[in-house]
């Protein structure tokens, strides 16, 4: 049984933690901008915090239930109509066959994840089922779903206790922290000062596989061109212009800009919900801080798994 | 050399490995240790140093070159100063070391062009240029594995699919091959296409 799509919105995509172990073919992990709020909504439901859900960027389209279904809406809060009535974010909620979910536009962040009991019945390529738009590979037919398409709930069959939870996640996306890059000392101080202390911009260039800021442009003392090394995901390029480039989950997986600094891994959810226009700073950190709090992270995430 | 070693002695606190020219990036899952992973890494070194290096096979890939599978052919020759025969002697008699694939999809670097049939890329990147399309760009030739945007100078293109999407370890071109190219005729492309 199945989900109707009646409205794809803007960019809706079937979305895992990532198909990983084949960057060294050129393919990026691809996986949710924000897992962290996939893995909540998973967990919310029951099910294991690895399974396929929906991932909607800016809007988010309207869906048909053709079954019963227990779903829960994460990540950033957008406008959400059950039938004409109003419906609630990290919460998991009953649904009933026949069922029209309707999601409006965003009232903060970019993404936000629809999960539910079984999770979307997508066959894998290679190790994931996640879409990777840029290639168009994975996910349904290696592109964002669109009106008429059918998207079918798995089955999980094991007895799980869906999560509740009260507090809701750090949603201060002013601050993005970072460690040094591999090339950070192609930028003198006055470049590392402009770039820690400036408020830089998302601009319209921003999508899954990057997302381009605007500021105050600043220059390597070394030039705009390294032999061509590994991109990470986070990593942070400065390309001739001055204008730094996020690489994100689409990334290419080698590259030939000086990476001046990365993006923690605990801090990744917070850039899947950056969205055109919003302003943040960075703040760096050592690599041993950024290797705590990603431990930090990931064990709260163990901690909700293990719950009455 | 390394690369291949990590990929058969790898450690689950390894995500993914990126190899290029002279690195090695790997990245760690979320509950992996820096300093396990880099013991890791530094023990396979001394390993990989030790064991036999392997040998890249040997990889023929037929190319139609100039005409409109090589459009760009023209301006190469105007670029080098050569004519398009020359140019196609030049790039079909070296041998080419698939350095790694990266950047994207499939994607081979290969190394050892002729300096000689060097160009810059074009001013105006192409919208699409079709999977199998072989160009120039500076120093480098490269082979497109699959239809992408792309700024090259193409001389050529084979009818042979390079990378295996549903297989990537089966794919005809790999890290640590050894590439030749060899022109071929309008029939014996037309024989080729798709296998």
């Amino acid at each position: 049984m199945s989900i109707t799509v009646l409205q794809g919105g803007l960019q809706s995509t079937i979305q895992d933690l990532g198909r990983n172990g084949f960057t060294h073919y050129g393919i990026s992990a691809s996986g949710a901008a924000d897992k962290l709020s996939l893995r909540i909504g998973n967990l919310l439901v029951g099910n294991p915090d690895s399974f396929s859900g929906l991932e909607m960027t800016l809007t988010g389209g309207k869906y048909q239930f053709n079954k019963d279904a227990f779903i829960a809406l994460t990540g950033s809060e957008f406008k959400v109509q059950l039938d004409g009535d109003s419906f609630p974010f990290n919460k998991g909620v009953y649904i009933r066959k026949g069922q029209i979910l309707r999601i409006d536009g965003t009232k903060n962040g970019a993404r936000c994840y629809l999960c539910l009991r079984g999770g979307f019945d997508i066959p894998k390529y290679l190790s994931g089922t996640t879409t990777h738009i840029m290639s168009g590979l994975g996910g349904l037919n290696g592109r964002a779903v669109q009106k008429g398409d059918e998207l079918k709930i798995g089955t999980f069959e094991k007895i799980s206790q869906p999560l509740i939870i009260k507090q809701s996640l750090d949603t201060n996306y002013n601050i993005i922290r970072i460690t040094s890059g591999l090339q950070y000392v192609w930028f003198d101080d006055s470049a590392w000062d402009s770039f820690t202390n400036q408020y830089y911009t998302v601009s319209e260039n921003f999508s899954r596989m990057g997302l381009r800021l605007e500021g105050d442009p600043i220059q390597s003392k070394k030039g705009n061109e390294i032999l061509t090394e590994g991109i990470p995901l986070g990593a942070v390029q400065v390309p001739g212009g001055g204008d730094p480039i996020i690489s994100f989950v689409e990334h290419q997986t080698t590259g030939g800009y000086p990476k001046i600094a990365n993006v923690i891994t605990a801090d990744m959810y917070k850039v899947g919900q950056l969205k055109p226009g919003d302003q943040f700073q960075f703040q760096l950190i050592t690599i041993e801080e950024a290797e705590k709090l990603r431990l930090k992270q990931e064990s709260y995430i163990q901690s909700l798994k293990y719950h009455d | 050399m390394f690369t291949r070693y990590l990929l058969d002695h790898t450690s689950p606190e390894i995500l993914n490995i990126h190899p290029a020219y002279n690195s090695v990036m790997v990245t760690i899952s979320n509950e992996g240790s820096i300093s396990r992973v880099t013991e890791h890494l530094q023990k396979s070194i001394s390993n990989a140093l030790i064991g036999k290096t392997p040998r890249g096979r040997a990889v023929e890939i037929p190319v139609l070159y100039n005409g409109k599978m090589g459009p760009d052919m023209g301006l190469v020759c105007k670029k080098t100063g050569l004519d398009p025969a020359e140019v196609i002697k030049r790039h079909s008699e070296a041998n080419y070391l698939v350095y790694f694939t990266g950047f994207s999809i499939g994607f081979p670097y290969l190394g050892g062009m002729d300096e000689s049939i060097a160009a810059p890329r074009l001013d105006l990147p192409r919208k699409s240029v079709p999977a199998g399309s072989v160009g120039i760009a500076g120093n480098q030739t490269g082979i497109y594995p699959m239809s992408s945007p792309g700024g090259w100078n193409l001389i050529g293109r084979t009818p042979l699919s390079i990378f295996n999407a549903k297989a990537p370890g089966d794919s005809l071109v790999q890290m640590g091959d050894i590439v030749r190219f060899r022109p071929i005729d309008e029939t014996e492309y037309d024989a080729l296409v798709g296998k």
